[in-house]
């Protein structure tokens, strides 16, 4: 009954705002209320289900967005001429060397293992640097003000999603080999670090994903605005609602999106709540809630930590890459762990942890309030100094840093959630109240 | 012997020297944290945008000062507008600790929701410097720029190569000298110092022996606040002040007080200096000095640079993670979370 309303609301402020300022706008929030919803779920995997305090969201939203325009883009053969072979042989190089370290410590005797590694170590980066030094130099020399980079597959981007997953959860698998064994507060710390480290790749390696210099125009999976308003039967359809063309394109390309996206989160979420409720989500219940109990039942926590932390991740990682093809480029620059790791953090929380509708109602809560809270500050600011003089240095500073108050009120919410309803605005279910 | 002194003097004006300000900077920082961690047992994910909080109070009663007409002489007239951003920084932390920390205190919550809750408080804050003062740059710096000019240094020791100190980078390493001997005598010597190291220690054992829990924390935060203050202000000093780059200054300093073992002061300014220069090391572009050391046919053709700059963050990342893996209590052993 509390989650229909406190849905219905959310739909009912979505609609308001269509009336009030414009379809364009809803639509656009709906969409990336949609995005925030799966990434939510993905913390929600996560934190919710096993207490995992993972804030690496970043990261792993990131390599979902390079993984979208990986697969999307076309190739650029000049680039894979000038030096594709020299970046394929590094990574057969970096993967010898980490074999080899590998080898060495495993058999050889205590007292050479340190020495070997780091022989090893050197021997392989400079390697690898001979190699890839050259290679990179070549292929971001290929047109650099256009390409410079490998390009990708050329497929089609919703592919992309599904290998975002991948790729995230592959990086998760390895950083979570790593990470696990750490309690709580190191493990936040060095998924917060990881993801920094993953930003700082993607970049400065220009031939990967063109780093800074972005990657933009990527290829869509719904028809374009321009194209729309030129087809006959777009122009027909658009009279029928007494439009004219170019706005309705505009609603029409932002609704195919929302149908693609609902269709994600809806799979996600029915995959998720299925896998909550099935044994599996109550062996991850009772790992949470008592680790030491469920490992006395036979259960290997760390086994179990790191499929969800995978699982999680690879669902940010579908996010990720979500966002890119909706944004339709990629710009490493804009990755934030404000706003996309602390962020999602504070849906999850305020939605209600452990439960799945409560994450989605929180990605769509907190990105609504995100998104309106700049208008609204502007207002507030404005009413607050109504008695200031027109052009005083003060009023004008205040209602320029009123966006700024939507980071303060984020904080604020969270804080009032975490103390007043700890548990969420739609709180777990806990025993004979599931279904 | 010339090239050798050159290629001295070239490494310590490009690592060795910002090397040791940096590395003050994040001792100071790191300090902060590994104290609150001690007494109140948690990670403060707020300790960045408290930093750049004390600096902010600084930086708005220097330019009152400025306005007014004051100058500390040849220094930054920051140093005397210090004190005041400290009791800024004091206050925020003491309203934080009143209305979020304390509830969750009295719980004896997880420590998990206090670093979530730690998160509530670096949103608020991390706005509340932006609302005040803006998400620009702002300079502040002034009185005399150097204590030596690189020119003035090749003139009188006739070596091609010159060796700059900023006054900033001076003022640093001195501030943070006399601060840490300050903070270790209050430790070790104070009735106040000897209560918090035993209530870090053994709580229950502290509380049966009569030392009061409140003042406790309350202390940790002043001086947690203070140091935060101090160094926000000398990194704004000495590179400029920046909201968004103190919240990305966590990283490094939680890295420092990690690898020093967490809620060991000690570790946490032996970790401070450890990251700051393996930042600067492994981004220094090595050319220059290998061409004064080898023949000049061996010379190298590159930057002989190990990493680009640009993964400054990710170095201290490495470290702390490698430092995890194979020793979790840090180098000198601190707990493990």
């Amino acid at each position: 009954m509390r989650q229909t309303l406190l849905f219905a609301a959310m739909g009912l402020a979505l609609i308001l705002v269509g009336l009030f300022q414009s379809w364009n706008v809803a639509l656009s929030i709906l969409n990336l209320s949609l995005i925030s919803a799966v990434m939510a779920l993905g913390v929600n995997i996560q934190w919710g289900y096993a207490g995992l305090f993972n804030v690496g969201m970043m990261g792993f939203a990131a390599l979902g967005g390079v993984a979208a325009v990986l697969v999307s883009v076309s190739p650029v053969p000049e680039a894979w001429a000038a030096g594709g072979s020299g970046v394929l042989l590094s990574a057969v190089l970096l993967a010898a060397t980490v074999g080899a370290i590998w080898f060495a410590r495993r058999n050889l005797a205590r007292g050479w293992r340190g020495l070997a590694t780091g022989l090893l170590v050197i021997a392989g980066y400079a390697a690898i640097r001979t190699v890839y030094d050259p290679a990179v130099d070549a292929i971001e020399a290929v047109d650099p003000a256009r390409s410079g980079y490998l390009g990708g597959l050329g497929l089609p981007i919703v592919l992309g999603w599904a290998v975002g997953g991948v790729l995230a959860g592959a990086a998760a698998w390895v950083i979570g080999k790593v990470t696990l064994g750490l309690r709580a507060d190191y493990l936040a710390i060095a998924t917060l670090g990881i993801s920094e480290i993953v930003l700082a790749v993607l970049k400065n390696e220009d031939w990967l994903a063109r780093g800074v210099k972005n990657v933009s125009g990527l290829p869509r999976p719904v028809p374009r605005e321009i194209a729309l308003q030129e087809a006959d039967w777009f122009i027909d359809f658009a009279a029928r609602f007494g439009a004219t063309a170019q706005e309705a394109s505009g609603v029409f390309v932002k609704s195919c999106y929302a149908a693609l996206f609902a269709l994600v989160l809806a799979v996600i979420f029915w995959l998720s709540n299925r896998a909550l409720n099935a044994p599996w989500g109550r062996m991850m219940r009772a790992i949470r809630d008592n680790r030491d109990a469920a490992e006395a039942m036979g259960k290997d926590v760390t086994r179990r930590h790191l499929q969800v932390f995978v699982l999680g991740s690879a669902v940010v990682g579908i996010a990720g890459a979500m966002l890119v093809t909706y944004d339709g480029q990629f710009t490493p620059g804009s990755y934030n762990p404000l706003r996309f790791t602390f962020l999602v953090w504070v849906m999850v929380i305020v939605g209600g942890s452990g439960n799945n509708a409560g994450a989605v109602l929180g990605g769509f809560l907190i990105w609504f309030l995100w998104i309106e809270a700049e208008p609204a500050g502007a207002i507030l600011m404005r009413s607050l100094t109504f008695w200031m003089e027109d052009g005083s240095p003060l009023r004008s500073h205040l209602l320029g840093a009123a966006p700024h108050l939507r980071l303060f009120l984020m904080g604020l919410i969270l804080l009032l959630v975490l103390r007043f309803a700890p548990r969420g605005l739609i709180p777990e279910r806990q025993g004979s109240q599931r279904s | 012997m010339t090239d050798i002194l050159n290629a001295l003097v070239l490494l310590s004006n490009f690592v060795l020297v910002p090397g040791l300000a940096y590395g003050s900077q994040l001792a100071l920082g790191a300090l902060g944290v590994t104290l609150v961690y001690a007494v109140l047992r948690f990670s403060n994910f707020a300790h960045g945008d408290l930093m750049a909080f004390g600096a902010m109070c600084t930086i708005l009663v220097t330019w009152g000062l400025q306005s007014l007409g004051v100058s500390f002489g040849p220094l930054p007239t920051a140093l005397l507008a210090l004190p005041l951003g400290i009791i800024g920084a004091v206050l925020l932390s003491l309203v934080f600790d009143r209305f979020v920390y304390r509830f969750y205190r009295q719980q004896k919550a997880a420590p998990v929701v206090f670093v979530i809750a730690s998160v509530g408080v670096m949103f608020m804050i991390n706005g509340l410097v932006r609302l005040i003062i803006g998400p620009d740059d702002q300079r502040f710096t002034d009185g005399e720029r150097f204590i030596i000019r690189a020119r003035e240094f090749r003139e009188w020791t006739g070596l091609s190569e010159g060796l700059a100190i900023r006054t900033t980078q001076g003022i640093t390493v001195l501030v943070a000298i006399v601060v840490v001997i300050a903070l270790f005598w209050f430790l070790n010597r104070s009735r106040m110092g000897k209560a918090m190291r035993a209530y870090s220690d053994n709580e229950d054992l502290a509380l049966l022996s009569g030392i009061n829990p409140d003042r406790v924390v309350l202390y940790a935060w002043i001086i947690a606040a203070a140091l935060a203050t101090i160094a926000g202000t000398l990194y704004g000093l000495d590179k400029s002040f920046k909201p968004f780059t103190y919240f990305q200054l966590l990283l490094p300093i939680f890295a420092s007080a990690i690898v020093g073992g967490i809620g060991n002061p000690v570790g946490a300014i032996a970790g401070g200096f450890v990251i700051a220069f393996s930042e600067v090391t492994v981004t220094y572009a090595y050319k220059k000095f290998l061409t004064y050391l080898v023949p000049e046919s061996w010379a190298p053709e590159g930057l002989v640079q190990l990493l680009s700059t640009d993964y400054k963050f990710a170095v201290s990342f490495v470290i702390l993670v490698l430092v995890l893996l194979i020793r979790p209590t840090g180098i000198f052993r601190g707990r493990v979370i």
